[in-house]
């Protein structure tokens, strides 16, 4: 089975920049529906609000961290297998260690190339 | 806590008042120390301990009065008023002269990306994968912008320890702030190459927790 690539994506950074270039590579490889926010906050709000099938989110913000925000969709019955990859520059092995027992469903280190991208999506989306 | 100093005999605290008569910037914990290194070869009687520790008491003399000294001489309005702030303020510039760079960049970036999509074969794919290379490479300005975040931190560190160690020595009345609370030890930050996992670490570490 192919993978749906019209699901709504949410991708998480405060870096503007960030987002703007996951989302250009995400629509390279045909996802178009991509939503954004800035913090874990701003985040657990849309994807409550809306029907996201993949999240995309750094590690590294405020006030509500991407490890905060990957428990607390961990923590929500309607939200808890969604397919979460953490993007981050935190590279260290607490960190990974840390991520995983949170349920994160898979890992990218900053910097990454688009290739990692894709094979991570493919993975965590049941295809890779 | 010079109360809680056993001298061993009269001699000794006699060689201690003298100490602190020829050496008024010595404090109680200076001498308390080198009494701790020292004591036990003078009770035991070694007849070359005493002249050791007396060199030993002046060396650390002259090293609290030079510290004692070169402190006097910073200028802490200086240091928290101009140089840390202005260093503080040109690593933000960096950042926003890159995030500028960084949009425009993105900006010419998408324009090709919308050519890529009129053209067809070759032409298609070859534009389009330059693309997304500009688009990876980009990704320098979020870990140039979190490293200089941690520098900013290390600087206002630096500029804490310094206020504290001023008013230690009582060149100022005006007690510093207390440090900040120590960080999220989660939040590191991106690491140096040498200390970093890459991306294949993190695969076998992850499928090594399945």
């Amino acid at each position: 089975m192919a993978i749906d690539k019209s699901m709504n994506v949410l991708i998480v950074d405060d870096y503007k920049t960030m987002l703007r270039i996951i989302r250009n590579l995400l629509k390279q490889i045909d996802f178009n529906n991509v939503d954004e926010a800035t913090d874990g906050g701003e985040a657990i709000a849309k994807l409550r609000a809306g029907n996201f099938g993949l999240v995309i989110s750094d590690w590294n913000m405020q006030p509500v961290s991407g490890l905060q925000l990957l428990q607390e969709v961990r923590a929500d019955a309607r939200l808890k297998n969604l397919p979460f990859i953490m993007v981050t520059a935190e590279s260290k092995t607490e960190n990974v260690i840390a991520a995983k027992q949170a349920g994160v469903s898979n890992y990218i280190v900053k910097p990454f190339n688009a290739e990692t991208l894709r094979d991570k999506i493919e993975k965590v989306l049941g295809h890779g | 806590m010079a109360e809680a100093m056993r001298v061993p005999d009269d001699r000794n605290a006699a060689l201690i008042a003298n100490l602190r008569a020829g050496h008024p910037g010595l404090t109680d914990e200076a001498i308390i120390a080198v009494l701790r290194a020292f004591l036990p070869q003078v009770q035991a009687g070694h007849a070359d301990a005493a002249p050791s520790f007396i060199s030993a008491i002046e060396d650390l003399a002259e090293t609290i009065a030079s510290t004692k000294a070169e402190i006097a001489a910073l200028s802490m309005d200086d240091i928290t008023g101009e140089h840390i702030p202005n260093a503080s303020d040109e690593l933000d510039a960096i950042v926003e002269h890159t995030a500028v760079a960084t949009d425009q960049i993105l900006s010419v970036c998408e324009a090709l990306d919308s050519i890529a999509g009129k053209l067809d074969g070759e032409a298609q794919s070859g534009l389009q994968d330059a693309t997304t290379r500009i688009y990876e490479a980009c990704s320098f300005q979020d870990i140039t912008g979190q490293r200089i975040t941690k520098v900013v931190g290390a600087l206002k560190a630096i500029e804490s320890k310094v206020a504290h160690i001023v008013y230690a020595f009582g060149y100022t009345r005006e007690a510093p702030p207390p440090p900040p609370p120590p960080g999220n030890v989660l939040l590191n930050g991106p690491q140096l190459p040498a200390n970093a996992m890459d991306q294949a670490d993190i695969d076998k570490l992850l499928s090594g927790m399945d």
